[in-house]
């Protein structure tokens, strides 16, 4: 796997990523200069204020600091996307290792479920859902984790169909261990690396989900996300009053860690499913390695 | 007639998914906290007379599902819900007090016209990078070529729109907002279009942008997958040149995946649609959803919803068919 | 080899390494042989042993990681390594076409075999283009036992051993010199195996086909082939008439590969393996690659590597234990 990390410097650059992101969120209260929380008094010149020394990234259209409210937001937009995926995980894997597993009619009726929720548009199912629900942070994350399991479940249930029939679970069949036991101690194990990448890949997508409901106004109203800090501008006039700084810095955050997930799911992804390495049209002009012979190209 | 059987299946599927939808529609809008029907009582925006034709309507002093008290079985909201489908009838919005579908239809067309540049362009620039990044596998195209499309996927496309909004508005005068310049006399259709090709070129892009990188992923992949199979290297002893067997054997099996890929994406082009329309404000369905969010104008948001998703199931159906036609293997599944 | 033409077909010392992360692979070291026309040489070995990479470097088809550090491959008297990327896409299939291994996927799945057979004789300018070619391709098809109608039908409609035939065809197309059957008939049962093999001949006999016939399977080469060059780990090991190879075979390996085979006529004999694994060619042993599984290994053996050595007129072989007279 070492190997694998050395191939993908992309991988490693990801994971540097995400780690920072962990960090800010992490320690936001002793990195944020200012407190977001804290009621200010605000006169005209401070709302969308130019980036200056007190205020790095300049200030919003209440006056707040807008490097603060980045700091904080970062805690929001990964714990929706944490938790999302979480759940997004525990469903997908179980009905994939069913469906796949245990096959029959229960089976198919999983794979065919599966093959409806693929089919529906997700970000309007969530819209009207939260807005039938209301926008806590908690109906946001359920939401997004009961609609986010349709491609962890097929993976898994491809994984578990190909596993079921391998050398090793006949043998222990045969040996009259039961199928929760050989689900328990041999496919999972096998399937769970396969599943912590996609996780990861998952966490990228669920970040985006819970920006973009923030962003059309079905964020959390106690808490300020990065799509909620998007909202805002965008509703109040960042755009008119040339405040880039209000509408580019959420944005990045929320780039920043999408990106970083995908990296490392895509290098995890690779690592236990290497694909491959080469084609049929490569390596022409290398082929013939003698000096004295010309060099041929494809 | 293996074919056949094919394409019956995927359409009794279809009806399946579409029935499924018209179920879960209806019960999100009854079962749900925030129901909205039974709320209209309390609404102000609507008149008296709406009102008492609304409860008259909808049925709510009749049973949800079945009718098991007098009369006939199928004498409930749901039913009725049906009916009313089945005639087109989704109802009337709290916030214009008109007929929803008629709102739904005027905005359709400019819906369309968003999606269908955005998706053109992106799937015929994702198709080429991904076949040329797969076929330069490894050199420096394809690592760049991959890292965009990296970022452009990992972009959220709300916030791609602000960006290129502010870039195209400041450096290239392009408009921000609507689908016409307000208050403009035109001179002929002609001198329209250009307008609307005006205000429909930022949106177009930033559609672009964010479906590319991952048309170009899929396409990459699935190219690579085939260059590596056996029948690319009898094309190549038979002495067919690079772009003999990209065009002749490579190109043809990879736009097989891409036509799944698409069906499977129009949900992401949805989503996509409903924030390049707000942002840009485009009059189409994705912004009327946005609107009627914020104004709790629940009919529209439910016909607006049961719209789209139906639109999808469909759009899939077509692209099953398509694939069948292309891929000679297809038998029933 | 003296004999009385030049030969059609001339490998001199080719060898063809493999660069990896896990270290450079000598698939293929200082092969040499020689190939006539109307004739047919078998290659022989077990899986692993460089016949395919042999062939592969041949035609300059190898995979991304394959290099051809030394050798001539002369077709006709004409060093091929040396042509530029036109004049090789030129050269192949018109002079030299391969069947590969296991045909099944050899074939485009989603275009319909007679198209693929078209386009190679439009490519190689033998017919104008592809609806004329059809006479032609139903003439192919018919003459490997395929009913010229079904041209138009796609591979997955052809059982195993049509596709098979119909690789075969597509590899007569533009009448090449040489024609490379790596494993033609591996992987398909007994019956198939026999049309094969009475096809390949019934093409010599009326084409005066050349082949290179690649197969680990002796009988095969017992039925049709004139010469046989064995393989071992890269390296020839015995090359000779059939037989010669057959009454008299000289390097230990060979006897092993004979004595391996069940006869028929004696079935109550107990069935021999050859005890021990292929080399490894990134992490080879000093001296003979053969060394560790020889019944006759000698120290000698494990220091200094046998060289290719003409015992006799014709006669090759690669073992320190054989003298002048053959032991």
């Amino acid at each position: 796997m070492l190997a694998q990390l050395r191939r993908s410097p992309l991988g490693v650059v990801g994971a540097f990523m995400l780690g920072l992101a962990l960090i800010a969120a992490t320690f936001a209260p002793w990195l944020a200069p200012y407190d977001p929380e804290q009621t200010i008094h605000v006169t005209i010149e401070d709302i969308y204020a130019r980036p200056s020394a007190e205020h790095i990234l300049g200030t919003d259209d209440g006056g707040n600091d807008v490097l603060s409210a980045f700091i904080f937001g970062s805690r929001v937009s990964l714990l929706v996307g944490f938790s999302a995926s979480l759940i997004s995980m525990f469903i997908g894997g179980a009905v994939g290792l069913v469906a796949g597993f245990y096959g029959g009619r229960i089976g198919n009726a999983l794979m065919r479920l599966t093959d409806i929720f693929l089919v529906i548009p997700d970000l309007p199912l969530m819209i009207v859902i939260v807005a039938m629900v209301g926008p806590s942070l908690w109906n946001i994350i359920l939401v997004i984790g009961i609609l986010g399991w349709t491609g962890t479940a097929r993976m898994v249930r491809a994984q578990a169909l190909s596993l079921k029939e391998r050398q090793f679970v006949l043998r222990a069949r045969a040996l009259g261990a039961g199928n929760f036991h050989i689900l328990r101690r041999h496919i999972f194990p096998l399937v769970l690396p396969l599943m912590v990448a996609n996780t990861v890949l998952v966490i990228s997508l669920s970040i985006l989900s819970e920006s973009t409901l923030s962003f059309l106004g079905l964020g959390d109203p106690t808490t300020l996300s990065w799509g909620g800090m998007l909202n805002f501008a965008f509703t109040r006039g960042a755009i008119s009053a040339r405040a880039w700084w209000a509408l580019v810095a959420p944005g990045l955050g929320i780039v920043w860690v999408v990106l970083a997930c995908t990296l490392v799911g895509n290098t995890l992804e690779e690592a236990f499913n290497p694909r491959l390495q080469s084609h049929h049209l490569q390596g022409e002009d290398k082929m013939i390695a003698s000096p004295s012979h010309i060099q041929a190209e494809g | 007639m293996e074919r056949r059987d094919y394409l019956i299946k995927k359409t009794a599927w279809s009806l399946l998914t579409i029935a499924f939808v018209l179920v879960l529609n209806f019960f999100l809008f009854r079962i749900l906290p925030g129901d909205p029907t039974t709320s209209i009582a309390k609404d102000p925006r609507l008149t008296a007379e709406t009102r008492r034709a609304l409860q008259e309507r909808f049925g709510l002093d009749k049973p949800l599902l079945l009718n098991l008290e007098g009369g006939s079985l199928f004498e409930s909201q749901f039913f009725a819900y049906v009916m009313r489908l089945a005639q087109a009838d989704l109802g009337i919005s709290f916030n214009f007090n008109r007929p929803v579908a008629d709102l739904l239809g005027e905005r359709l067309l400019n819906t369309v016209l968003l999606v269908m540049g955005g998706q053109l362009l992106s799937i015929v620039l994702g198709v080429g990078l991904g076949l040329i990044s797969a076929w330069k596998s490894r050199t420096a195209f394809d690592v760049g070529a991959i890292t965009f499309s990296l970022a452009a996927w990992s972009l959220p496309t709300f916030w791609l729109g602000i960006i290129l909004l502010i870039l195209g508005s400041s450096y290239l005068g392009l408009p921000t907002a609507g689908r016409e310049t307000v208050g403009m006399d035109y001179a002929g259709w002609w001198d329209q279009w250009r307008d609307i090709g005006r205000h429909l070129l930022l949106p177009t892009i930033t559609f672009t942008i964010v479906l590319l990188g991952e048309y170009m992923l899929i396409m990459r992949s699935s190219v690579l997958e085939i260059l590596s199979e056996d029948y690319i290297l009898t094309a190549k002893a038979k002495g067919l040149s690079h772009l003999q067997v990209l065009w002749g054997h490579a190109l043809r099996n990879a736009l097989l995946p891409v036509v799944t890929l698409i069906a499977l994406n129009l949900g992401f082009t949805v989503s996509g649609a409903i924030q390049v329309e707000t942002v840009f404000s485009w009059p189409g369905l994705g912004s009327m959803i946005f609107d009627a969010v914020r104004r709790q104008d629940y009919p529209v948001l439910q016909g607006a919803f049961l719209l789209i998703a139906v639109s999808v199931v469909l759009a899939n159906l077509v692209a099953d068919l398509i694939y069948s036609v292309l891929d000679p293997r297809v038998k029933s599944a | 080899m003296e004999r009385a033409e030049t030969p059609l077909l001339e490998v001199r010392h080719l060898s063809t390494n493999f660069v990896t992360d896990e270290g450079v692979f000598r698939a293929v070291e200082d092969l040499s042989f020689q190939l006539r026309r109307g004739e047919f040489l078998g290659l022989v070995g077990e899986s692993g042993c460089g016949k395919t990479t042999a062939m592969l470097s041949v035609l300059r088809l190898l995979p991304a990681a394959g290099r051809i550090v030394s050798g001539e491959v002369l077709l006709e008297g004409e060093d091929i390594l040396k042509l530029d990327a036109a004049e090789m896409r030129r050269m192949r299939w018109r002079k030299m076409s391969i069947i590969f291994q296991g045909a099944m996927n050899a074939l485009n799945p989603v275009r319909n075999v007679g198209d693929q057979i078209a386009e190679a004789l439009v490519l190689h300018d033998m017919a104008p283009s592809r609806r004329r070619a059809a006479a032609r391709v139903g003439e192919l098809l018919e003459l490997v036992g395929i009913d010229a109608d079904r041209a138009d039908q796609f591979p997955h409609q052809y059982s195993g051993g049509m596709r098979q035939r119909a690789m075969i065809a597509m590899a007569l197309a533009c009448s090449p010199q040489v024609v490379i059957a790596d494993e033609p008939t591996t992987a398909l049962d007994v019956m198939i195996q026999a049309q094969i093999l009475e096809l390949l001949e019934r093409l010599q006999r009326e084409l005066g086909l050349s082949v290179i016939l690649v197969t680990h399977d002796l009988s095969v080469v017992a039925e049709v082939c004139h010469d046989v060059l064995v393989m071992y780990g890269g390296v020839l090991a015995e090359y000779a008439t059939v037989d010669e190879i057959y009454n008299e075979p000289l390097h230990p390996y060979t006897r092993l590969l004979l004595e391996a085979f069940p006869d028929l006529s004696r079935p109550d004999e107990r069935m021999i393996s050859i005890p021990g694994q292929p080399p490894r060619l990134n992490d080879l042993p000093a001296g003979c690659r053969f060394a560790p599984r020889c019944p006759m290994v000698i120290d000698r053996c494990r220091i200094e590597p046998p060289p290719v050595r003409q015992v006799r007129p014709g006669r090759w072989a690669t073992c320190h234990r054989i003298d002048e007279a053959g032991t």
